[in-house]
């Protein structure tokens, strides 16, 4: 049963969660992946590539079990897995930003296809079914230093590209044709953050599991971006949002016999539904009061 | 005074998937110069815009603009595409499509908090300036989705202007507004053309709106370019011989013109096959 004792007496709480090296390790990882997942997904919905970015999730599986099977450390599968899938996707996609429809029906296959081997795998390691829910629906617990480190790497690269190309795929995302003109290497743009996307969801989904990345990859910038239309002020909510999504996801779940994966995601969607109630009332808000809502002026 | 060439055609040749789309062009526009292009549907005018950019193969012939060859000075130019596949509902204000317009090709990123620069100062003034230049300060905190034809088309152009370009090039700007909103839009081209000095190549599909604007018109036709004054390149036997059939150019008592006779574009298609 969850602890009431969570809700009445914060501090103790957090003082007995911190007493464990597990607990600590996974709050860093945790914190981590919030980060990244924020700054990612946020370039993610706004690109409309939710899809794909669940298919390169759902990719993780098979790597997983995959590398379970071959005896090799399952960070490694889900990183050679997620990276195949983002050059697949990123190779297909050529017309796939004009196109639309054919491109999701050929991800939505590898998607299936995907957690069709994921499962083979598994069966053919042992089949533990413990195992299966770990990597869908993921853990907090066992996570070791060297996977800190390892994630805190995978941040910084994944991060670090993205203050090099922000603004030109900011452009290229939202401008295609004028970024192009402009000579903004549209093309190599798409299947660099494809791969970015890869490496964000592989990391991410050693917390969260395959199927529920979404919750840290999509309801955190899908509520900023529904709260405000200004891109740098909707960036950094995106990552507040993420991290109080993790942060008390992973509270809760310490003092429950719940899966972290369960609260993250419905602390992920309740955050959504908020979003998008407070942005109904503003609108309402705005239609009752004729002058409008003159938003402060600011670029960023 | 004589001012250089801002973009120069000689004998230039555009192909797509190995099909000449025109060939044998020679075009001049000079800065400050206001030029419409027409032609029916598939005669190349975005193709047109695009080799100027440096977009489309024009061997053997040549393409310069501002002096280097195609491609060189796209800096220089503000280039509106045709927004077949422009996304309005997207979340994102206008003013902050312009500020795109103006450092989005620019890599790094300029960090959301800390110090005003002086740097940044200045660009959010030129972003203020451009949108005040097209009339869209009023509503440039709003999201596209939450704005008309018009006035997305203006946010837009403030786009391509924000950077002073010494080249304008908008391929159908006109598209999909109202007559009203054809001739200010048309109008206020005509002021940047002339304040700024800019030479304009501005695609249409009807040269009506235009004409009390225009320096001239690029017309294509058949695989060919006549340029020149409407009043040289919009008759009866300039566009007879561009098209290879009998048209006829009829003037309305309001000045308007009437072409009689063109091809539609699958025949224009059957006469560049030389």
């Amino acid at each position: 049963m969850s602890n009431p004792t969570l809700s009445w007496n914060l501090v103790k709480d957090v003082h007995e969660l911190l007493a464990y090296q597990f607990m600590v390790n996974a709050l860093e990882a945790g914190t981590i992946v919030a980060v990244t997942a924020g700054v990612v997904g946020w370039y993610m919905v706004l690109r409309r590539q939710s899809f794909a970015g669940h298919t390169i999730a759902v990719m993780s599986f098979p790597g997983a079990a995959g590398a379970a099977l071959a005896g090799v450390p399952s960070a490694f599968g889900y990183y050679v897995a997620c990276g195949v899938a983002a050059l697949a996707i990123g190779r297909s996609g050529g017309a796939a930003r004009r196109g639309g429809g054919r491109e999701s029906a050929a991800i939505g296959v590898v998607q299936v296809a995907g957690l069709a081997l994921g499962y083979l795998f598994l069966s053919l390691y042992s089949g533990v079914l413990e195992q299966l829910q770990t990597l869908l629906f993921g853990t907090f617990l066992g996570i070791d230093r060297n996977q800190v480190l390892t994630l805190l790497l995978v941040a910084v690269v994944v991060l670090a590209a993205l203050v090099v190309v922000g603004r030109p795929l900011l452009l290229a995302s939202l401008d295609p044709e004028v970024a192009h003109a402009r000579g903004v290497p549209v093309r190599a743009l798409d299947v660099g953050f494809l791969l970015i996307l890869g490496l964000a969801v592989a990391a991410t989904s050693q917390i969260t599991g395959a199927l529920l990345v979404f919750a840290l990859l999509v309801a955190p910038p899908a509520a900023a971006q529904a709260l405000t239309p200004r891109p740098g002020l909707s960036l950094v909510l995106s990552v507040v949002f993420a991290l109080l999504v993790m942060w008390v996801g992973l509270g809760v779940s310490y003092f429950s016999i719940y899966p972290l994966g369960f609260f993250i995601t419905s602390f992920g969607f309740a955050l959504y539904l908020v979003a998008k109630l407070a942005r109904y009332a503003a609108a309402r808000l705005a239609r009752d009061a004729p002058p409008g809502e003159p938003a402060p002026a600011a670029a960023v | 005074m004589s001012l250089p060439a801002a973009i120069e055609l000689r004998d230039a040749r555009a192909s797509m998937g190995g099909r000449a789309v025109w060939s044998g062009v020679d075009l001049v526009v000079r800065s400050g110069e206001f030029a419409a292009v027409l032609g029916s549907n598939g005669s190349g005018k975005s193709t047109l815009l695009r080799a100027i950019l440096g977009l489309v193969e024009t061997a053997p012939g040549t393409v310069s603009v501002l002096g280097s060859p195609a491609g060189g000075a796209n800096r220089e130019i503000g280039y509106l595409p045709q927004r077949h596949g422009f996304d309005s509902t997207l979340p994102i204000r206008g003013v902050d499509l312009v500020r795109l317009g103006l450092d989005g090709s620019s890599w790094g990123v300029p960090l959301p908090i800390g110090p005003r620069s002086a740097a940044r100062r200045q660009a959010r003034e030129r972003v203020r300036e451009a949108l005040e230049l097209v009339g869209a300060s009023a509503y440039a905190d709003r999201t596209l989705g939450e704005l008309s034809g018009g006035e997305q088309q203006r946010i837009l152009i403030a786009q391509a202007l924000v950077r002073r370009p010494r080249i304008l090039m908008l391929d159908e700007p006109l598209d999909s507004l109202d007559l009203p909103n054809q001739a200010a839009v048309t109008a206020l081209v005509q002021r940047i053309c002339r304040a700024e000095n800019v030479a304009v190549l501005l695609v249409a599909h009807d040269v009506n709106p235009l004409l009390p604007y225009l320096d001239q018109v690029i017309y294509l036709a058949g695989g060919r370019a006549l340029q020149g004054p409407v009043e040289d390149v919009i008759t009866g036997p300039k566009l007879s011989e561009l098209y290879g059939v009998e048209i006829e150019v009829l003037r309305t008592r309001d000045g308007r013109l009437v072409v009689v006779g063109q091809p539609e574009a699958p025949h224009v298609h059957g006469h560049r096959h030389d």
